[in-house]
């Protein structure tokens, strides 16, 4: 890894330097351990900043909406990488689409699951190989690096990110951990009466604090529904059903367009599970049309576009 | 459950094939269940997700969405882009618990006073089978 993060500087500095960009959008070491933080380089110098490690957990691809006038390079993983193809399918950047400085992912770190590891407050955490060194006041552990990643990291079959014009890393063989998507599959379980108090209870903890959509680089509506006042699509309250509606809506607005980072429910303060409800629609229109975003450079998004011979046993 | 209990269900209703269609079987005096309230609409592409959510939220206990018969449709493709919009939704409210039969779609043509006749009469089946939506409703 620590290969990785000198290869992006070198980069990052060589492209600044050239000003074949004008910014570079990377990660950065933050205060908090376990965590990184998104930074915005414009300088050569700047490059040193740069960090490439297991908490890299933003997709930054949801930066790129503020930089359209720029000339942007962007770090991606596999999944940021799919995103930007989407985008780039929904024509967001018709004036410099981003140039992406693609790393092999190598998968990240949940740090909650991290932290429910411990006990006591975690003051330092680094990787040293396949290893989490974690330390606190009174503890000092090492934890195997792989029993501590994200759900949708552990079932990712896409960690390099072919479509970049810079790939830092060597490509992996492309294989789950788990069954594929292994909650899409445990909640699928249960009687519809459970799924739905399952959903119900989730979502009652919402904040509405739109954490979740300020995370995905595909919201990036210039008027999110839930702020719609003609026509109110939903209520500025936090019952149940609006907590419901905004988190069906939410999700399908992502149908066909998600690649599955789970940045989404990694920014949810309140740990509410989310990634299930794209991954599930992932699958359907795998199933139904056989699209993946961010696969084919070249395919429509699947609800912008028919086949006269689509399925519809369903239509009486 | 109250024994006189009668499902409310929302049909939105293309304005050229199944608006039509259900306006031949009220001029045939063709009988159907009265527990639909219509909302014309330009095409069953005109359906916008938040119509049918909107819907389940404030009260009803089902939904039908009626349109064109493929390659019927007045704009020529509406039926088709919202077949996949009712595909993928269809799923996913049922992924999510919400039972089979409380969102359904149909094809009825201006010609099929009959066949409207019919779909209703399903529909409300189905939704009488299945009770009031107590689910994602909003208690006022
Ligand atoms: S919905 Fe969540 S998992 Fe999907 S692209 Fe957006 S942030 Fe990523
Ligand atoms: S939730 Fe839907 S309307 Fe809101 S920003 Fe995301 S895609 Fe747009
Ligand atoms: S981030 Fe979590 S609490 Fe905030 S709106 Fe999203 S689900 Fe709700
Ligand atoms: S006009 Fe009837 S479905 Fe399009």
């Amino acid at each position: 890894m620590a290969m990785i993060q000198k290869k992006l500087r070198e980069k990052t500095k060589e492209l600044l330097a050239k000003k074949e960009v004008d910014l570079v959008i990377g990660f950065s070491d933050w205060t908090l351990p376990l965590r990184t933080t998104p930074i915005f380089i414009r300088t050569p110098e700047g490059a040193e900043h740069l960090v490439w490690n297991s908490f890299c957990e933003n997709n930054l691809a949801a930066y790129l909406h503020k930089f359209s006038r720029l000339k942007v390079g962007v770090v991606v993983k596999g999944c940021d990488a799919r995103s930007v193809v989407a985008l780039n399918l929904e024509k967001r950047f018709p004036n410099h689409p981003p140039l992406l400085i693609g790393v092999v992912c190598q998968r990240l770190v949940d740090r909650k699951k991290v932290k429910k590891a411990v006990k006591g407050e975690i003051l330092q955490a680094v990787e040293q190989g396949d290893l989490l060194l974690v330390k606190g006041e009174n503890f000092e552990v090492s934890l195997k690096r792989d029993d501590f990643l994200y759900p949708s990291c552990q079932s990712c079959t896409h960690r390099t990110p072919h479509q970049a014009h810079i790939l830092i890393g060597d490509p992996v063989e492309e294989v789950s951990l788990v069954e594929t998507h292994p909650e899409v599959g445990e909640f699928e379980r249960k009687s519809p009466e459970e799924r739905w108090d399952f959903f119900e209870k989730e979502t009652s903890r919402c904040l509405r604090c739109y954490a979740c959509r300020e995370a995905c680089p595909m919201c990036y509506c210039g008027e999110c529904f839930v702020d719609s006042s003609r026509p109110k699509w939903i209520e500025k309250s936090l019952s149940p059903s609006d907590l419901a509606f905004y988190h069906i809506v939410r999700a399908y607005h992502q149908t066909g367009r998600c690649s599955g980072c789970g940045a989404c429910e990694r920014a949810c303060p309140m740990d509410i599970r989310l990634t299930y409800l794209t991954q599930k629609l992932n699958q359907e229109v795998k199933d139904l049309y056989g699209f993946e975003t961010g696969i084919q450079p070249e395919a429509a998004p699947p609800l912008s576009t028919f086949d006269p011979e689509d399925q519809q046993g369903f239509i009486k | 459950m109250e024994k006189d209990w009668q499902p409310k269900i929302l049909a939105f209703l293309c304005n050229w094939c199944s608006y039509a269609g259900a306006d031949l079987a009220g001029t045939s005096r063709v009988q159907y269940s009265p527990n639909i309230r219509v909302i014309r609409v330009p095409c069953s592409g005109r359906i916008n997700p938040l119509f049918i959510l909107k819907a389940l939220q404030s009260g009803v206990d089902g939904v039908l969405v009626s349109g064109c018969h493929p390659g019927d449709c007045h704009y020529l493709s509406g039926n088709y882009a919202g077949r996949r919009k009712s595909a993928t939704l269809k799923r996913f409210l049922e992924f999510l618990g919400i039972e089979q039969g409380r969102v359904q779609f149909s094809w009825v043509s201006a010609a099929e006073g009959g066949k409207f006749s019919q779909v209703v009469d399903e529909v409300t089946r189905d939704i009488k089978r299945l009770g009031p939506l107590k689910k994602f409703k909003k208690s006022s």
